[in-house]
């Protein structure tokens, strides 16, 4: 056989293949990619943006204020001639209505998610999904509205004394905002459980809720956590509710039936007035930005530890 | 009935109690939502009318109105779509088909995860004191649209990988293997194949963006503005006018918040007529963006 | 078999001492194989032998994905050179080699624009010149017949048979010098796999094939050479009759008559 191959005449010797015609496009190719990646690294710069600007102007404000007293005070005054600056109140006012929200959201969530996943057909699925998507669309200010003049009144009529600005109201009322964001995630986190370990259960004769309670919820802990931690974030950092609703009075309780301020509303509030640039009142809304954000994280940290925590391979 | 009948009857009954109960919940919800509808229509819709849509808001709330309230709306949404989808796909494209796995993309990636979970409100402190007084850009239609800009790109990066990565890779290899060069991939076939998906993204964020209002009262949105920016176009060349960039500017939400958080209960009915409006803008927006996603499913299926 | 004068016994390439790897893991151990121009070479083996990884260095379809290397060289003739070579563009080469796959991958546009695709990216955009080639390339995939009315339609309702015509098609319209089939039936009923073994069967006239198939009667019905791959290693390599009446190697009958794989 080998006797019989002929090579094909070539006086040449290795032939380069890159002719100078596909020189542009080359250098084209490498010029667009440099720009995607350009356009890649600009989310980089805008996390750089919110820290250096958070942290410059904190950095100023602690100059004149003592991080302790920032810490530890108990009065938010700093518009007032007597200021004090204990960021306390405003923790607290944020901490009572994201607690509220989340009792609200976490159970009802989690309960639509597992009826959705595991109870609803198909075609329930498909029609009750987007309704609740709406939910989420709808603009936080018009929840606000819903929360002072639909929430508010009608909780009057079951607590008489309850004050015009609360954080009841305006914590439920972001519950139900943040619904559908719990429960999408967990049901596409409990949609993903696998089938044969749920026909695992129903073969030892579990009803579909022992299988969902015992076998899929805890199968999906890893999903649903980080469906929960959204909802946090979501909750903490809401603020046209909390600044309509929740009242703009910086008041350390944890009873939700008072007003309260918010850190959320309190930058709302300095940001409506006139406040001049530069000065130590223009500095509290960063030092409290600074706050939100780390306790934002705080949450999503503890979040990612315990999703990884709980991750299961299937 | 023997015990085993009996324990079997319990399981089922609390099984049924327990479906009843998640459906109830799913109700509840929904009928929130529905009282939500409810209470703005009741005290909205009565005040709906062209002298509403075309009056510039005013001391009297019964002459009071919304026009330069949804003027600006419809600008600062421009700048936002202008600024946040070419830098999103953009990144998106990258991400998705160019990075290297290497730190640099990693990176990246929880980056764009962390920044979708900032609260809004921090992208309007970021732009206070960057856009506004770093950069001077004023309390502008540019701010605003960058700010709104900054913060639902996360989403449309997000969205966009989520409608490249439905395109399969045996379609990208057989463009490759007719000697196509990634960009041609990705512009040829990539691209348009997801375009339905990204679009959806694309509108679903920009509805997010339409009821945004803390971080436009951060940057310093006016509530009272009683002019309409300088027109988009001039008579003489090139007949485009950037000058309403820098105009200061108002939205609905603001516009809403503003009379929301007013005493006189006049001024409720207009905050609930203009979250009528707020509201039919959002949900018309979701409804076209799941018009084009079903189109587009049924054009393209793998 | 099939009479074969010289001029038909052209090398058209040829692998020599080829090893590959994806990142650590060698998936391909020296392999050196020759194919002949206007023959169809056949790559047989049982799954995970390599066959495809090796087609898959012929158009460098693995440069698309990090991580994988390749050592030794694969000669294209006439101009001698090594595609698998570091500083030849994988783009140049896909321009010349084709590619046929196992699943039917037309593109999700009109039947027009999937054959004219090749093209595009050639800078050939004239109307009637792409016509021209859209038709012929259609007519040496035996599916002119059945698309000339619907041209404009989309290539995704035409049936899984059809779709993979449309793919070989698509690859004709460039006029490569060589074309692989990665399994091209796999995934189609018997009478659509009889129309393509017919086509590839006609194709060779014109250009040099090497085809996976994981089908031995496939290979013995339509090819000239076959070779038997085993754990990333060519174990034999010779005219098709002779593989399958007279394999030289245990390990090759062993395959074919069935005992194994």
């Amino acid at each position: 056989m080998e006797a019989n191959v002929v090579e094909m005449p070539v006086e040449q010797k290795a032939v380069c293949m890159s002719r100078p015609s596909r020189f542009a496009p080359r250098l084209q190719e490498r010029a667009i990619e440099r720009l995607l990646q350009l356009a890649a690294f600009a989310s980089v710069a805008i996390t750089f943006g919110i820290v250096g600007v958070l942290a410059y102007e904190s950095v100023l404000f602690f100059q004149e204020v003592s991080i302790a007293d920032f810490l530890t005070d108990r009065q938010w005054t700093p518009l007032f001639a007597d200021a004090h600056y204990g960021i306390l109140p405003l923790v607290s006012g944020t901490l009572v209505t994201t607690l509220v929200a989340l009792l609200v959201a976490i159970p009802m969530g989690s309960l639509i998610a597992i009826y959705l996943s595991e109870y609803a057909s198909r075609k329930v699925r498909e029609c009750v999904k987007p309704a609740l998507e709406l939910l989420s669309a709808v603009p936080t200010v018009v929840y606000g509205y819903f929360a002072l003049l639909f929430v508010t009144p009608a909780l009057q009529h079951i607590w008489p004394g309850l004050p015009g600005f609360n954080m009841l109201s305006a914590g439920l009322v972001i519950g139900f905002m943040i619904v559908p964001y719990v429960s999408s995630v967990s049901e596409d986190a409990m949609r993903a459980v696998p089938t044969y370990l749920r026909e695992g259960a129903f073969a030892l004769g579990a009803t579909r809720m022992q299988t969902a309670l015992r076998v899929v919820f805890p199968s999906a802990l890893s999903g649903i956590t980080a469906a929960y931690v959204l909802g946090v974030s979501r909750a903490i950092g809401e603020t046209m509710v909390v600044a309509i609703a929740a009242g703009m009075q910086p008041t350390l309780t944890l009873n939700p039936l008072e007003p309260a301020a918010t850190m959320t509303a309190y930058i709302v509030q300095v940001s409506l007035g006139d406040v001049p640039h530069g000065s130590v009142g223009y500095r509290t809304i960063f030092a409290t930005g600074l706050m939100l954000l780390s306790m934002t994280l705080l949450f999503n940290i503890a979040g990612h530890v315990l999703k990884k925590r709980y991750r299961q391979v299937y | 009935m023997t015990p085993i009948q009996r324990k079997i009857a319990r399981h089922k009954s609390l099984d049924r109690f327990f479906a009843f109960e998640g459906l109830t919940v799913m109700i509840v919800a929904l009928l929130v939502l529905l009282a939500l509808v409810g209470q703005l229509m009741f005290d909205g819709l009565t005040r709906l009318s062209w002298q509403f849509l075309t009056s510039f808001p005013s001391r009297f709330p019964a002459q009071a109105g919304i026009v330069s309230a949804w003027v600006g709306t419809i600008l600062v949404m421009l700048v936002t779509a202008l600024a946040a989808i070419p830098l999103g796909v953009g990144a998106a494209i990258y991400l998705e088909e160019y990075a290297p796995n290497n730190w640099a993309t990693e990176l990246i990636e929880i980056n764009i995860a962390n920044l979708a979970g900032v609260p809004s409100i921090v992208y309007g402190l970021m732009a206070l004191g960057l856009l506004v007084y770093q950069f001077h850009l004023g309390q502008s239609f540019l701010t605003a649209g960058l700010t709104l800009g900054m913060l639902i790109l996360p989403m449309v990066i997000i969205a966009t990988r989520e409608a490249i990565r439905s395109v399969p890779p045996y379609v990208r290899e057989a463009a490759y293997a007719l000697g196509a060069t990634k960009w041609q991939t990705v512009r040829d076939h990539v691209v348009p194949y997801s375009m339905g998906s990204i679009l959806t993204g694309m509108i679903l964020a920009l509805s997010r963006a339409v009821g945004e209002t803390a971080p436009l009262i951060t940057v310093g949105a006016l509530s009272f503005i009683a002019f309409l920016p300088h027109p988009p176009w001039q008579e003489a060349f090139p007949f485009v006018s950037f000058e309403w960039l820098f105009d200061p500017f108002t939205v609905m939400p603001i516009q809403m918040f503003n009379w929301v958080s007013r005493p006189q209960e006049e001024f409720h009915v207009n905050a609930a007529a203009a979250g009528l409006i707020l509201l039919a803008m959002t949900l018309a927006m979701n409804a076209v963006a799941i018009v084009i996603r079903a189109r587009f499913r049924k054009r393209i299926h793998w | 078999m099939k009479t074969m004068d010289a001029s038909q016994t052209v090398l058209k390439a040829e692998a020599r001492a080829l090893n590959f790897f994806y990142g650590q893991a060698q998936a391909l151990h020296a392999v050196s194989l020759p194919v002949y121009d206007r023959c169809v070479t056949a790559l047989i083996g049982p799954s995970g032998c390599g066959k495809t990884t090796y087609l898959r260095c012929l158009n460098r379809m693995h440069d698309l994905y990090p991580g994988n290397r390749y050592e030794g060289e694969v000669m294209l003739y006439p101009d001698r050179v090594n595609i698998v070579g570091p500083e030849v563009d994988p783009i140049e080469v896909r321009m010349r080699i084709g590619m046929v796959f196992q699943k039917p991958n037309p593109f999700p546009k009109s039947i027009y624009e999937n054959v004219a695709y090749g093209l595009r990216i050639r800078n050939l955009s004239n109307k009637r010149d792409l016509d021209a080639v859209v038709e012929r390339a259609l007519r040496e995939a035996a599916l002119w017949g059945e698309v000339k009315d619907r041209l404009q339609a989309s290539a995704m309702n035409l049936s899984g048979g059809q779709q993979q015509r449309l793919c070989i098609a698509r690859a004709l319209a460039t006029s490569p010098e060589l074309l692989l089939f990665d399994e091209p039936t796999s995934a189609l009923d018997p009478t659509a796999t009889s129309r393509i073994e017919e086509l590839v069967a006609e194709l060779k006239q014109k250009v040099a094939i090497v085809m996976v198939t994981h089908n031995m009667q496939q290979a013995a019905r339509i090819s000239d050479y076959t070779a038997f791959m085993y754990e990333g290693r060519v174990v034999e390599y010779d005219r098709t009759e002779t593989i399958f009446t007279n394999p030289s190697v245990k390990l090759t009958e062993d395959y074919i008559t069935g005992r194994f794989g």
